[in-house]
């Protein structure tokens, strides 16, 4: 099944904005929008939901808290209570100050490599990933909306889109 | 404009009224003999509470007996005295840390925060009173009233060489000629600042913005300098044996963690009532991110003070933290979850701090928390065991309490509540994030 789309170009990302308002409002389906750079409020009017990313980074800091404590629990108080120097490893708490460094190193550690993991797992991003990149002129200077044309009418759409003020209108078949 | 209600001025009133009345009856109530004194102790033995303590005494001789009661006598005149010390110098550094905060967002031109700079400066009034105060009652004990600083008792320094060690620095006449220096420099410093900020409103240039940034960045040279000696001073010396590098700059980061919570409160009461609706939950939010910030900078210096002592255990240094943990055991950890857990786990959320009853929540718990640290910070020296949350502690904060709001709120009604003419106000106004 062949589907087609929509790529209306912009130079401006104040004309893209507007443009992205405008196609919603016309209640056009946008598929994909291609900046070269974050364009503040974009996801907004776009109306995309929020990332849980900070979420997720919460939740593996608690991991790598829980790590921490269970590792130096066991091998310092567990299995080996040494006296090394006179500090107390007669129970996690009393030796408690000592391991703190560690602690906080560790949940920051799994908080960030984690969290780092999961945005390349969720936008789907490795070394050897093919660019999905539609047209080239997107990491430099210009700005393009894809749009599913679904079944309204192509030269309507066209017309409304050079109206937004896109500088370029193509038609694609996917 | 804002108005002062007559429902806050009542308030504020009450609170001075029944703080003073029970400080009169504190200050009344501490014994003043040794007899006083060894009838308290009996009687706390006749009820059992220290069992293993009257055991001891019993094989002590009298001379011992009498010794000790002489020691609780100090502590227990000291009482109402920290206690008012404490609570005076809690809300003198809600003043001092809120100047600081101002003259950061002018040295910084942050573009935020100028809607709020009128309650900032209104929190600053309070500075002249508050430190007059603290003042105050460092001269009194200079003039031997209390026992509070036990440097200041030649009886103790003649047999106490290591004061005596530091008796060119730790001196009655020099202490409260630097305190002197802190407190005029503190106050000529923003006695100008707000001045100019007023005359900015009516300025048709920004010659009066201009003067206030480099007073800014002078006054925060100023500051650094002498926050970090008025803490040796005012707090370190209550314990004369001990010392800590980074004293200071702890101190600093509890009075600015509580300076920018009042900025906080007092700026979502005054939008509440619908004084201030240039303001928004943007600006709620990075004040929310300050308290946030600020209180795991405030824990991160806590930790890292306690951590080098704890670890090295070095003799000297250590009986500090071993009075604190065997004394004020409670306080001295639960101030931890008030200052550090609490704040962390709520403030964390982005959207919660935009939640006005979140941050005020919050807000309140940390400035119980900050007045604990002052609590811990003095009462071991000064009280030592006698300490109590009592009616000295709780009246001297009451009066203190209204005494601030009553100035505060005063100062709130002597200016516009925006200010007109500073060339950030606009942005400040249009802020979002």
């Amino acid at each position: 099944m062949s589907s087609k789309v929509i790529h209306a170009i912009y130079t401006d990302d104040d004309l893209l904005m507007q443009a992205v308002k405008q196609t919603r409002e016309a209640r056009y389906r946008i598929e994909e929008v291609y900046t070269p750079f974050p364009v503040h409020g974009l996801d907004k009017a776009m109306g995309l939901p929020h990332t849980r990313l900070a979420v997720t980074a919460f939740l593996y800091g608690l991991v790598g808290l829980s790590v921490s404590i269970a590792m130096m629990n066991f091998i310092m108080i567990d299995d080996w209570p040494q006296n090394i120097g006179g500090k107390p490893s007669f129970s996690f708490l009393e030796n408690l100050p000592s391991f703190v460094p560690i602690m906080f190193e560790l949940t920051v550690f799994f908080a960030a490599h984690l969290m780092v993991i999961t945005f390349y797992l969720r936008s789907k991003i490795w070394p050897f990933k093919e660019a999905e990149n539609p047209d080239p002129r997107t990491t430099d200077d210009h700005f393009l909306m894809e749009v599913d044309v679904a079944n309204h009418n192509v030269e309507e759409m066209a017309d409304f889109f050079a109206n937004t003020g896109a500088v370029e209108i193509k038609l694609i078949n996917k | 404009m804002y108005t002062l209600s007559s429902k806050l001025k009542l308030s504020a009133i009450i609170l001075m009224v029944v703080g003073a009345i029970g400080l009169i009856y504190a200050f009344a109530s501490a014994p003043s003999t040794i007899e006083e004194v060894k009838e308290i102790i009996a009687s706390h033995e006749a009820h059992g509470e220290h069992q293993a303590t009257a055991n001891a005494h019993a094989t002590h001789d009298d001379a011992h007996a009498d010794k000790h009661a002489e020691h609780v006598l100090h502590q227990l005149q000291n009482k109402p005295w920290s206690a008012t010390y404490v609570a005076a110098f809690f809300f003198f550094m809600i003043a001092l840390g809120a100047l600081a905060f101002y003259a950061i967002q002018y040295a910084a031109q942050a573009g935020w925060s100028p809607v709020l700079f009128r309650v900032m400066e209104a929190v600053t009034a309070y500075l002249l009173p508050g430190s007059l105060i603290v003042f105050a009652i460092l001269m009194l004990s200079g003039m031997h009233l209390n026992h509070m600083f036990i440097w200041m008792d030649p009886e103790v320094v003649k047999n106490d060489p290591i004061i005596q060690g530091k008796e060119a620095y730790l001196n009655v006449p020099f202490f409260l000629i630097r305190a002197a220096i802190y407190i005029i420099g503190w106050n000529v410093f923003r006695h100008f600042l707000r001045k100019n900020s007023l005359r900015q409103d009516e300025a048709t240039d920004n010659r009066f913005y201009k003067k206030n940034f480099k007073l800014s960045a002078a006054f925060l040279v100023f500051f650094i300098v002498t926050e970090s000696m008025m803490s040796w001073d005012w707090i370190m010396s209550l314990d004369p044996h001990w010392y800590s590098t980074l004293f200071g700059w702890y101190l600093f980061a509890s009075l600015f963690v509580t300076a920018i919570t009042v900025i906080a409160l007092i700026t979502i009461y005054l939008k509440s009532k619908g004084y201030l609706p240039e303001v928004n939950n943007s600006h709620i939010h990075d004040l929310a991110k300050f308290m946030f910030g600020i209180s795991i900078f405030w824990t991160y210096l806590w930790f890292s003070q306690f951590l080098l002592i704890w670890y090295s255990n070095i003799p000297e240094e250590v009986t500090y933290f071993i009075t604190r943990i065997e004394d004020y055991n409670l306080p001295f950890f639960g101030m931890l979850i008030f200052n550090f857990i609490f704040p962390l786990l709520v403030l964390i959320n982005s959207d919660y701090k935009r939640v006005n009853w979140f941050v005020v929540m919050t807000g309140v718990v940390i400035l119980v928390g900050h007045y604990l640290d002052i609590f811990n910070m003095i009462m071991p020296a000064t009280v030592g065991k006698s300490w109590f949350i009592g009616v000295p502690e709780i009246s001297a904060m009451l009066f203190f309490a209204g005494l601030f709001l009553l100035i505060v709120f005063n100062a709130l009604t002597k200016a516009p509540l925006i200010a007109k003419r500073n060339p950030f106000i606009k942005e400040s106004k249009h802020f979002h994030y």
